[in-house]
Order: structure tokens, then C-alpha cells, then sequence
């Protein structure tokens, strides 16, 4: 009877891993042919039988793509990494000071501030990109790394999820901080966020892959002088004449980066979800 | 009683005229704090302010006048604005887009995450690296997944992957993304989004079902439920808080809905009137074309803000209501 039993359950487990690897060759699929697009010559991606393993390789394609001084590719890629470091150290820095002083502020103006945050967090930014690409307009801020960062970077999700996180902060350690005469500032600094990391590298990497991969806020500020790496690949996509190795190259050359930066950071983000509010 | 009074005493120390303490004293709290943590929140709050609270008020003024191409409009036109909008058919269309493409992506975006938990929990070996291989799709943009599924697996041309797979199998090329009479193009957009944002879910899944006590499964066990019926009456239930909150995420993402859209069925200038929703319309008409129309524009995002509130607003009182039920 349980030799029946342990069979039938070796059985299950046998299957549940026939699901997994034929789901994960599915999901691994788009990389793959990412790669392949790249690598092959123009000839065999739109040959009429779909080629698995290219007949012809070429892997001259990468360099082609840095020498296009008209596609602009490295420049793209310089000013999408100055934005997303930029953008996630400041959303942070101001989101953790925020979600801090919001679970700390038990009063009517606590209470205030913290419905302000709720109301943002339905109404995400993109909804409202119209009146903010206004003001930001009125600014003079088009086509600056300052429109592309600062109208984006107060990001209500950052602040709310450091606001749950420290509200389940043990209080002691702040008082036995205050008894020493350390003011606020200091506590926060010298006690809280050493004590914070996890959900401090969760928020960062969020904020740092939305703001690689960020493309309505670009396509509404960047002009000439400073395109994103997405607005890049959008464009090119969409052009008379499309080079599909320089493309998928371009692909490629856009997601190294933020894949790396995730498969370093994707413990954080396991760990943040654990910690914080999403319940 | 006794400790009544020790408060009493405790109040009339700090204030030594024995009146209560002034409203100001009680703001600030002890030893100042609470002005220190104003201080830490005003830049966050200021920033709130200046990007959206403020623009979402000039944009509402906005949208009572003409305003093409100005920010200080004459021509006040009371609700033509609103009035024009909600009788253009491409508008309403595209509200009629939104509803059917959050009444897929959302069900179908949580089915699939929660198979996807329930399917690694259930193993050992290799756990952590099925776990990374769904989950890592969420580090792509739109663009590049718009890019792959537009010119490689859904390509209308021969070239393409379902193309092919389709021939092979004795059918014809389809024209996935050209619209018409032809709906295939939900498939590639559901398809995409699936793809992208299934593996994030799934973990916000998986710390939900990881908080689930494991006496819990065990008395079910012992009360003989298995298999279906665990899922159904243990797991479910337990998981429920996640549930809500991941639905709810689903909901306000589908509203943003902008970026695969515009890379999918985008051309040089042109895009299709089927396939918008509310954000892709409100982009087209307001700056799209050669003249900015930000009263258009901003009773269009007046609109679209209204509806995410009510549907908020509905979602929180269904649970609620839940949630009383439950008690009762």
C-alpha cells in the first residue's frame, strides 16, 4: 500500500518537473531568440523556413551597431545609466526619509500626508503624465537629464513600502538611541537604516529596472540630446528599412545590464516582499 | 483611579501654569520629533505636490477651456471638453479596450502566478533556479519584448515563428497584429504582458503562501483534505490578503497599459484606431499630432483618474463587505 502510494507521489514529482522545464524553455525562448536575431545575417531571419540553429553566423553585428554614429547607441545607453543611478539614489534617499517620518508621525498631519501618498499610489504617475509633462515644460526641463529624473523620482510605492516596513521597526532601539541625546537624523542614520538594508536593496533595484526600462516619461522629454536606450531601440524598431541584427543587438546590448543588475539584487526583492507590506 | 490622577500630575509638570499643553507643544511632541520628521517628509511631500497634486488641479482648470498649445488659455468652453470626448467613438472604444484588456490580463495574470507557486513549492531540486528562470522576464522592457513578439514570433510575414509553426502544422500565415475582422492581436498582447509580469506575482505569491503556518496544512491533512480540496479550502482562504493586493496591482498596472501597445501597433506617425487604451488615445490626441490639445488632454485625464478611483473605491468596499461576511 505505501509502496503504491510513494510510486504514485515519485510520479507526481516526476511530473511536476516535466511542466517546470518545458514552461522555463517557453519563458527562456524570447532571450533565445534575442541572441539568435543578433548573431545571424539579415538572410536567415527572414528565411521562410524558421531556423533553429542559424546557417549563418555573424558576429560582426555588435561591432556595426557601437560604429553607427547616427543610431547613437553608446550615447543612449550613457544617458539611460546616468538616469537610472541618478533616479534610483534620489527616490531612495527621499522615499526612505519620507516612509520613515510618515510611520512615525502618529498625529492629524501624519495622517494627512500619509492619505496624500495612498491617493498617488492608485493614481499612478502615468495616468497623470499630461499635467506633469506640463509643468515640467513650464520648467524649461524638456530634452534635460533633470526633466527625465526629478518630475519622476517622488515615488509614492517606494515611500509607502519603507512607511510599512518601519512600522514593524522595534521602537527600543530608537529610544535607547534618544536616551544617548542622538536627535532624530542621527537615530535614522546610525540606527534604522543599517538595520534596513534588505528592503533598502529591494526598493533599489524596483526602481532601478522601471528606470532602464522606463519609456513613456523619455518619449514624452527626451529630444535630440538626450535619448534613452529605449527610445533608441522604439525608434529604430519603427524606421524605414529596419536592420533586424542591429536591432536584436541593440536588444541585447539594453537588457545585459539590467539583467545582470537583477540576478545579483533578485534576493533582495525575494526577501523585501517577505519583509514589507504586500501582504 | 490612581493612575488617572498620576496623569494629571504627569501633564501639569511639563506645563507649569497647569493649563493643558498648547496645541503647538502637542504638534511638535517630545523633544521636537515630530518637527524632525515634518522635515524628513516635506522634500517627498513638496515633490508630490509640484509634480502631480498641482499639475492635476492646472490640468482640471485646463480642461474647462480651450487650450491648444497654451498653458494660460481665454476661451473658457465649460464641459465642451468632456462632452466632445465622451461622444467620440474612438474614445469609447478605447475605454471598451481597457475593459477587455484588464478582463483578461488580470484573471489570467493570477491564475497563471499562483500555478506557477504552487507548482515550485512543490519541489525541491532546482527550485531556486525555475524560480529565477520566471521571474527573470521582469528585468525587459516593453520595448524589447514589444520587439521580439512584433518582428519575431508574431511577424505577419512568412519569417515569422507562429508562422511557421503554423504552416508546419498545415495552416496559413496569419496577420497577428493588423486588426480588422481579425482579434488575433489580443493573443499577442496578452501573451506579452504574461510573459513579463507573471514571474514578479509569482514571488509576491510565494511570500503569501510561505507565511501560511504549516499546523494549518497538517490539521487539514488529518480532516483528510487533499489535493483540490486543500487548494480550495485551505490555501485560498489563508491566502486571501495576498490575493486582494495582487489583484489590486494587476488592476492599476492594466490602466497603465502604454508601453507594449505603442511599440506593438506603433508606425512613423500613425497608429491604428483599434488597440488603444485610455493612456495611448490621451497620448495621441493631446500631443501626438502637430498641435498640443491640453484642454483635450486634461479632461481626458480627468476622466481616466475618475474611473481608477471608482474602481478602487469598489474593489475596497467588495472587500470589506468580504471581510464582514467572513466574520460574521
Amino acid at each position: 500500500m505505501s509502496m503504491v502510494q510513494s510510486k504514485r507521489d515519485r510520479g507526481l514529482i516526476g511530473l511536476r518537473y516535466v511542466v517546470l522545464v518545458v514552461l522555463a524553455v517557453f519563458f527562456l525562448l524570447p532571450f533565445y531568440v534575442i541572441v539568435r536575431n543578433a548573431f545571424s545575417d539579415n538572410s536567415t531571419i527572414v528565411a521562410a523556413r524558421w531556423q533553429w540553429i542559424p546557417e549563418k553566423f555573424d558576429f560582426s553585428v555588435l561591432q556595426r551597431l557601437f560604429a553607427d554614429e547616427q543610431l547613437g547607441i553608446l550615447k543612449a545607453l550613457g544617458n539611460s545609466a546616468v538616469v537610472s543611478v541618478l533616479q534610483t539614489s534620489l527616490t531612495v534617499f527621499v522615499a526612505l526619509l519620507a516612509g520613515y517620518a510618515l510611520s512615525r508621525l502618529d498625529n492629524v498631519v501624519g495622517k494627512i500626508l500619509t492619505s496624500l501618498t495612498l491617493f498617488t499610489l492608485m493614481v499612478p504617475a502615468a495616468v497623470t503624465f499630461l499635467p506633469t509633462f506640463v509643468m515640467t515644460a513650464q520648467f524649461g526641463w524638456i530634452d534635460s537629464i533633470r526633466g527625465l529624473v526629478i518630475p519622476v523620482m517622488f515615488s509614492a510605492f517606494a515611500t509607502y513600502l519603507f512607511r510599512q516596513t518601519f512600522l514593524n521597526f522595534p521602537r527600543e532601539l530608537e529610544e535607547a538611541a534618544a536616551i544617548d541625546g542622538a536627535n532624530p537624523w542621527t537615530t535614522f542614520w546610525r540606527v534604522v537604516v543599517p538595520n534596513s538594508m534588505g528592503i533598502i536593496g529591494a526598493v533599489g533595484t524596483i526602481t532601478f529596472i522601471g528606470s532602464w526600462n522606463a519609456f513613456l516619461w523619455p518619449l514624452l522629454i527626451s529630444r535630440s540630446q538626450t535619448p534613452t536606450i529605449q527610445i533608441v531601440l522604439s525608434q529604430f524598431m519603427t524606421s524605414q528599412g529596419v536592420k533586424y541584427p542591429e536591432l536584436f543587438a541593440g536588444a541585447l546590448v539594453a537588457i545585459v545590464p539590467v539583467v545582470l543588475v537583477f540576478l545579483f539584487l533578485q534576493r533582495f526583492l525575494v526577501q523585501g516582499v517577505e519583509t514589507s507590506g504586500i501582504k | 483611579m490612581s493612575q488617572g490622577s498620576a496623569t494629571v500630575r504627569g501633564t501639569s509638570a511639563s506645563s507649569p501654569a497647569g493649563r493643558t499643553p498648547s496645541l503647538w507643544r502637542r504638534m511638535r511632541g517630545p523633544q521636537g520629533r515630530n518637527l524632525w520628521y515634518a522635515a524628513f517628509a516635506a522634500p517627498f511631500i513638496i515633490g508630490l505636490l509640484v509634480f502631480v497634486y498641482i499639475p492635476i488641479g492646472w490640468s482640471t482648470y485646463l480642461s474647462f477651456f480651450e487650450a491648444r498649445a497654451t498653458i494660460r488659455p481665454t476661451k473658457f468652453v465649460g464641459l465642451d471638453n468632456y462632452t466632445y470626448l465622451l461622444s467620440d467613438p474612438i474614445f469609447r472604444s478605447s475605454l471598451v479596450t481597457f475593459m477587455i484588456f484588464a478582463l483578461f490580463i488580470v484573471p489570467v495574470t493570477y491564475v497563471c502566478s499562483l500555478g506557477l507557486a504552487l507548482l515550485l513549492n512543490g519541489v525541491r531540486w532546482g527550485q531556486a533556479f525555475f524560480r529565477s528562470v520566471f521571474f527573470i522576464p521582469t528585468a525587459v522592457s516593453y520595448v524589447v519584448a514589444a520587439m521580439v513578439w512584433r518582428l519575431s514570433f508574431f511577424n505577419g510575414a512568412r519569417f515569422g515563428l507562429a508562422n511557421s509553426m503554423l504552416r508546419q502544422f498545415g495552416g496559413e500565415n496569419k496577420a497577428w497584429l493588423l486588426g480588422g475582422d481579425n482579434y488575433w492581436y489580443w493573443f499577442v498582447v496578452i501573451s506579452l504582458r504574461l510573459w513579463l509580469q507573471v514571474g514578479f506575482y509569482m514571488i509576491l505569491i510565494i511570500a503569501g503562501l510561505n507565511r501560511i503556518p504549516f499546523e494549518t496544512y497538517e490539521a487539514a491533512a488529518i480532516d483528510g483534505a487533499t489535493g483540490w480540496k486543500r487548494l480550495l479550502y485551505v490555501t485560498l482562504p489563508q491566502l486571501r490578503t495576498t490575493t486582494v493586493a495582487v489583484l489590486m496591482l494587476l488592476l492599476i498596472g492594466a490602466f497603465q497599459a502604454f508601453d507594449e501597445f505603442l511599440n506593438l501597433f506603433g508606425g512613423i506617425g500613425t497608429y491604428p484606431n483599434f488597440a488603444r487604451p485610455p493612456l495611448v488615445h490621451l497620448y495621441l490626441i493631446s500631443l501626438g499630432g502637430s498641435q498640443q490639445d491640453l484642454g483635450l488632454g486634461g479632461a481626458g485625464t480627468i476622466i481616466v483618474t475618475g474611473l481608477i478611483v471608482l474602481f478602487g473605491l469598489a474593489q475596497t468596499w467588495l472587500v470589506n463587505r468580504s471581510e464582514r461576511k467572513e466574520r460574521r
